[in-house]
């Protein structure tokens, strides 16, 4: 009997560690490769930094009291120009984090790259 | 040496956590109802993860305290490095100290629920290190014959260090330069942590259960150890279901799928015990049997929210709006929650050496509060969830959406103010008792008036009989 429950936990503990090699890796391989660039990483710091990810989402992570920021950029209602104008300044809920011109085009930059990962990946 | 003063630490710490992070949460909800109240000075960047991190700290410190105070019972009364518990529970009052400071100066180094600097994991990951040498050590189990809830609290820290690590891989340029691989592999990581939570949780239930009924046997019985597996898979690999939006491969999505609807015979099986309760008279009177049984109830709701929400094509529209929050409160509050509260108050009874604990009126009144405010609460955000979805699929702009969900936000904010008062009402007689422990008395209770019968001397401590290995 023991050697059944060892069994099973060990199964299913070996399926998880290679599942979890695969997900590190092939699972998770762009369709075509966009690497963040000097700037785009600089965004993801300061999106970090800021905690942006408290009030709004990426591929539904985050918070929901701003909208969800996955295809922002590309938005035709909205587009780089309108979400620059936020980050920028805030708004009547979002707070002024008195970003300077460099910090916003990099946090915009970022938010580009992450829009393209959903066009060039999706089957 | 017993441990038993770090544990009633730990649930010291924890109740404050508790008692903190609700009174945050309360302020995160005045933000959704009043736009731009304290927004300069406290804002919602700060409020969020000050809520969310005290809460897991609730969630954590219970647990592993409820843990500490358990397993000497288990080896004649014994742990077996009182010394590295008081290790462990220093390391996690430093940490909690340090990362609600770097909150409240708004420094944030890390991701969501982990916005705290990354060695700050690494404090966490040495603190389950050290609960994890104490459980072996202790117990000694041998794996073969040992009851459920000691496979179930092994796990529990063993996926706490496991997903702990995961969780800082972005440090690692491989993770952190590719978005796809980044958001998947943090879903991964916090979705398995919850699994591991839930491990530790589950744990104490089974043992509070066993305790309460006098059979150990429910803890070595098949199905227990079947649902035991089940929760193991599901730990591993259900969490693609947050990842069904981001570009992965199709593999993850289908794999969680999969797994997530094996949850449906958990789902059947709380139905049928459920339903079973229903015909027996209820006699119980123990508060901590209250508490689990209202925990059933919420995993009944809970679980059969999370399978609706793991079918894809619900899933497309619900990820991303409140039905997810919904799912999330209902899971630590209608479950962890309870069964937290449960087990501080089988060890409150334990402790006093209450022989005969009669649930008192004002506790049933607040559990009905409690649980009216908490349904209130949890519909709230599901109504939320599904007004933001269809504003989402007729291509609304942000602004009309929140607009239309204003009477929800109005209906979760004061839900959860009441829902922390009777939370405060539960917790506090816990915290009094954790600070100054009954020491050498014992008290029986009479069933009608709820006042001390006897009070005498203490013959022995500690309880030592209970030979479960």
């Amino acid at each position: 009997m023991w050697k059944k429950k060892t069994t099973i936990f060990f199964t299913l503990f070996i399926s998880y560690a290679a599942y979890s090699a695969w997900v590190y890796t092939n699972g998770t391989e762009q369709n075509i490769q966009i690497r963040f660039s000097d700037q785009e990483m600089l965004g993801k710091q300061l999106w970090q930094e800021k905690n942006c990810s408290s009030c709004h989402q990426v591929y539904g992570l985050g918070g929901y009291l701003g909208p969800d920021l996955t295809n922002i950029t590309s938005d035709p209602k909205r587009g780089k120009a309108y979400a620059a104008a936020f980050i920028k300044f805030g708004g009547a809920t979002m707070p002024n984090f008195h970003l300077t011109d460099k910090e916003t085009e990099a946090i915009i930059a970022y938010l580009a790259n992450v829009d393209a990962s959903v066009k060039n990946n999706t089957p | 040496m017993n441990g038993k003063r770090t544990a009633f630490n730990f649930w010291i710490i924890a109740l404050s956590c508790l008692i903190l992070g609700l009174l945050f949460g309360i302020a995160g909800s005045l933000q959704y109802v009043v736009p731009g109240f304290l927004k300069e000075q406290f804002s919602f960047a700060k409020m969020r993860p000050l809520h969310v991190f005290l809460i897991t700290q609730w969630i954590s410190c219970a647990a592993v305290g409820s843990m500490y105070y358990f397993i000497p019972s288990l080896n004649k009364g014994k742990l077996f490095s009182p010394l590295l518990a008081k290790l462990h529970l220093l390391i996690q009052a430093f940490l909690i100290i340090v990362a609600v400071s770097f909150f409240f100066t708004g420094k944030f180094t890390g991701r969501e629920y982990m916005e705290f600097p990354v060695w700050i994991i690494g404090l966490m990951i040495l603190g389950w290190v050290f609960a994890g040498i104490n459980l072996l050590a202790t117990v000694k189990p041998k794996y073969d014959t040992a009851p459920v809830y000691i496979w179930s609290w092994s796990a529990g820290i063993l996926f706490f260090i496991i997903t702990l690590t995961e969780a800082s891989l972005w440090q690692f340029d491989h993770f952190n330069t590719n978005i796809i691989r980044d958001i998947t592999v943090q879903w991964k990581a916090l979705g398995s942590m919850v699994g591991a939570w839930n491990m530790l949780i589950y744990g104490s239930a089974i043992y509070i259960m066993c305790k309460i009924s006098g059979n150990d046997n429910l803890a070595r019985s098949k199905p227990a150890f079947f649902f035991y597996f089940l929760g193991m898979a599901n730990l591993m690999f259900n969490w693609g279901h947050h990842t069904y939006i981001v570009p992965a491969s199709p593999i993850i999505k289908n794999t969680a799928y999969i797994i997530s609807m094996t949850e449906l015979l958990i789902l059947f099986n709380m139905i049928w015990k459920w339903g079973k309760s229903l015909k027996k008279e209820d006699k119980e009177l123990h508060l901590s049997y209250r508490l689990l049984k209202m925990t059933d109830n919420w995993i009944l709701l809970n679980l059969a929210l999370a399978i609706a929400i793991s079918v894809p094509a619900l899933n497309a529209f619900t990820h991303g709006t409140h039905i997810t929050v919904a799912h999330a409160m209902g899971a630590t509050i209608g479950i962890n929650t309870t069964i937290l509260l449960a087990a501080g108050f089988f060890i409150f009874f334990t402790d006093k050496q209450a022989r005969f604990v009669h649930i008192k009126p004002k506790h049933k009144k607040t559990l009905w509060v409690f649980n009216i405010s908490l349904l209130v609460f949890w519909l709230s955000l599901v109504g939320s969830g599904i007004v933001k979805a269809i504003g989402t699929a007729e291509n609304k702009v942000f602004y009309e959406i929140i607009l239309a969900l204003q009477p929800w936000f109005r209906a979760f904010s004061v839900s959860g103010f009441i829902l922390t008062g009777a939370i405060i009402v539960l917790a506090y007689p816990l915290l009094k008792y954790f600070v100054r422990p009954a020491k050498n008395r014992i008290e029986i209770f009479d069933a009608n008036t709820h006042r001390p019968l006897v009070i005498k001397e203490k013959t022995e401590v500690i309880k030592t009989t209970d030979e479960v290995l």
